[in-house]
C-alpha cells in the first residue's frame, strides 16, 4: 500500500507584524509538495507556537518574521522546546534577518535561515533532504 | 511509565505521537490501541458538522468555553481536506481556536482526510478513542467541510450538530435525503443575516415531517440560531447538546446503548477492513505479484477487476 506517512510542518508568524503574504505562499508552496501544513495565522506567541507544535505532533515549525523580533522569538521558540523535550522538532526561519545575525541563530540551534529571494523550489527541495517524519512512538529510543 | 500510561495519564506528548502513529498507520499503534481501549467509553463526543464557511470551526471555539466554564476537559479534532493531486494539505481549523492554545485542559489536533471520504478522516474514530483514554470529558469532532452526503459523523458522535446558514438553497434542499436527515441539533449561524428566520421555518418543517414518521418517544431535533463570532447563541446550543445528552442517557438508556454499539460496530469494520485489506497485500506481495502488475493486466485487457478479485478471495481467504 502507499506509504500513508506525511512531514507535517507548522507555519507560523511570532510576533507582532501582520504580513503574513509570504507566510501563505510558504504554506501553499509545503502543501504543494504533498506536506501536511498547520496554518495558524498572525500574532503568535512562542508559548503558543510550541504549544501547537506539541499538540499536532509536527516534524518541523517554519517561522516566518520580518518584524526584527526574531532575536527574542526564536531563542524563546527552542527554550521552550526545550523545556517541554522536543528538540526533536526542527525549527527554520524565514524572512528579513540582519546578516550577522544569522550564524548567532544557526548557533542557538535554528536549523536554516531563509532569506527574500530564496527561491520555493530551493525550499522545498531543503525541506525534503532534511526534515523527515519522525520514528513511531514506540520506536523510539530514549524517549523521556 | 509506558505509553499507554502516559496516554492515560493525559500526557500531551504521548497523546499527540499516538494519534500520529494512529494516523501515519504504523503496525505498533494498532497494539496501543488495544490496550487503550478498556480506558474508553467516558466521553461525550460531539460532531459539527455542515458545509465550508459556515462557521464550524468559530462555533467549536465558543462551545468549549462553555464547557471549560463548566470544569470540563475538551479534545478537538478538526478535518481538513487532502489535495487529491499533491497529497498535501492546508489545516486551518485552529487560527479561530487561539484563545484554547495555552489552556492545558484543551487539546486540539488537526486532521487532513488523506483520500478518506465520508467527512472524516480513517484515522478519526480511533484518535476519539485516544482522547476518550485519555480523559477528555467531552470530544468535540469538526468534519470537512460537506456538501450533502458524508454522514459518517452520524455514527461516531453521540450527538451531530449539523451547521447552516441562511440563504443555502431553497426549501427543497430541506427534503433531499442524506445530511439533512442526521442532525440531532440544527444549527443557523450567523443569523444576523437576511433570511434567518426563514431558514429556520423551513428545518421546522422538515422536522415537522419526520416526526410524523415516527410513532412517538424519539428526539424531537432542536434549531438554535446564533451568532458565533459574536458569541450569541451558544448558551442555547449548549443547553441543546445536553439536553440531547439527557435523553440519550437518562429517559432512553437503551438510545445510549444503540449509540454505542453503532460506534462498536464503525470502529469494527474499520479495523477489519484495514487489516484485512493489509494482511491480503500482503499475500499478493509474497508472491512476487502487485496492485500495479494487476492493473496493467485490466488494462492490457488480459484480465479485469472483478476476475481478480475473485481469484485473490479464492486463493486467499480459503
Amino acid at each position: 500500500m502507499e506509504n500513508a506517512r506525511k512531514l507535517r510542518i507548522l507555519v507560523a508568524k511570532p510576533g507582532l507584524d501582520g504580513h503574513d503574504r509570504g507566510a501563505r505562499v510558504i504554506a501553499r508552496a509545503f502543501r504543494d509538495a504533498g506536506h501536511e501544513v498547520i496554518y495558524t495565522g498572525c500574532h503568535q506567541t512562542p508559548e503558543q507556537i510550541v504549544s501547537t507544535a506539541i499538540q499536532e505532533d509536527v516534524d518541523m515549525i517554519g517561522l516566518s518574521i520580518l518584524s526584527g523580533a526574531h532575536t527574542y522569538s526564536f531563542p524563546k521558540v527552542i527554550d521552550l522546546l526545550k523545556e517541554n523535550n522536543a528538540l526533536d522538532i526542527s525549527v527554520v526561519g524565514g524572512g528579513i534577518f540582519p546578516l550577522e545575525d544569522i550564524p548567532k541563530l544557526k548557533g542557538i540551534g535554528i536549523k536554516e535561515i531563509f532569506e527574500p529571494g530564496a527561491k520555493l523550489t530551493d525550499i522545498i527541495e531543503w525541506v525534503g533532504a532534511n526534515i523527515k517524519p519522525r520514528e513511531g512512538a514506540l520506536q523510539k529510543h530514549g524517549y523521556h | 511509565m509506558d505509553i499507554i500510561e502516559r496516554v492515560v495519564s493525559g500526557d500531551i506528548r504521548s497523546i499527540a505521537r499516538v494519534l500520529r502513529d494512529i494516523d501515519d498507520e504504523i503496525p505498533t499503534a494498532r497494539g496501543v490501541l488495544r490496550e487503550l481501549y478498556p480506558h474508553t467509553g467516558k466521553a461525550y463526543i460531539v460532531g459539527f458538522t455542515g458545509s465550508p464557511g459556515v462557521g464550524k470551526s468559530a462555533l467549536v471555539d465558543q462551545i468549549a468555553i462553555h464547557y471549560r466554564k463548566a470544569g470540563k476537559t475538551v479534545g478537538i479534532l478538526a478535518v481538513d481536506p487532502t489535495s487529491p493531486f499533491t497529497g498535501g494539505a492546508i489545516l486551518g481549523d485552529r487560527i479561530r481556536m487561539q484563545r484554547h492554545f495555552l489552556d492545558p485542559g484543551v487539546f486540539i489536533r488537526s486532521i487532513a482526510t488523506r483520500g478518506h471520504f465520508g467527512g472524516l478522516s480513517r484515522s478519526t474514530n480511533d484518535m476519539v478513542n485516544v482522547l476518550d483514554a485519555a480523559g477528555k470529558d467531552v470530544i468535540l469532532v469538526e468534519t470537512v467541510g460537506v456538501g450533502q452526503d458524508e454522514v459518517e459523523i452520524a455514527n461516531s458522535a453521540h450527538t451531530t450538530v449539523l451547521v447552516t446558514i441562511p440563504g443555502m438553497g431553497d426549501d427543497i434542499q430541506a427534503i433531499k435525503a442524506g445530511i439533512m436527515e442526521i442532525g440531532n441539533i440544527f444549527v443557523v449561524n450567523k443569523a444576523d443575516r437576511e433570511g434567518s428566520r426563514k431558514t429556520v421555518r423551513e428545518l421546522m418543517n422538515l422536522i415537522e415531517l419526520r416526526a410524523r414518521r415516527q410513532n412517538g418517544g424519539e428526539w424531537e431535533p432542536q434549531i438554535v440560531e446564533t451568532e458565533a463570532i459574536k458569541s450569541r447563541g451558544i448558551q442555547e446550543l449548549y443547553d441543546a447538546i445536553d439536553k440531547h445528552k439527557t435523553y440519550l442517557m437518562a429517559t432512553h438508556s437503551e438510545k445510549w446503548r444503540e449509540v454505542a454499539e453503532k460506534r462498536a460496530r464503525i470502529l469494527l469494520m474499520g479495523a477489519l477492513r484495514d487489516n484485512m485489506f493489509k494482511a491480503i497485500l500482503e499475500r499478493i506481495e509474497k508472491r512476487g505479484s502487485s496492485l500495479d502488475e494487476m492493473a496493467q493486466k485490466i488494462v492490457d485487457k488480459q484480465s479485469d477487476p472483478y476476475t481478480l478479485v475473485q481469484q485473490i478471495l479464492e486463493s486467499e481467504l480459503k
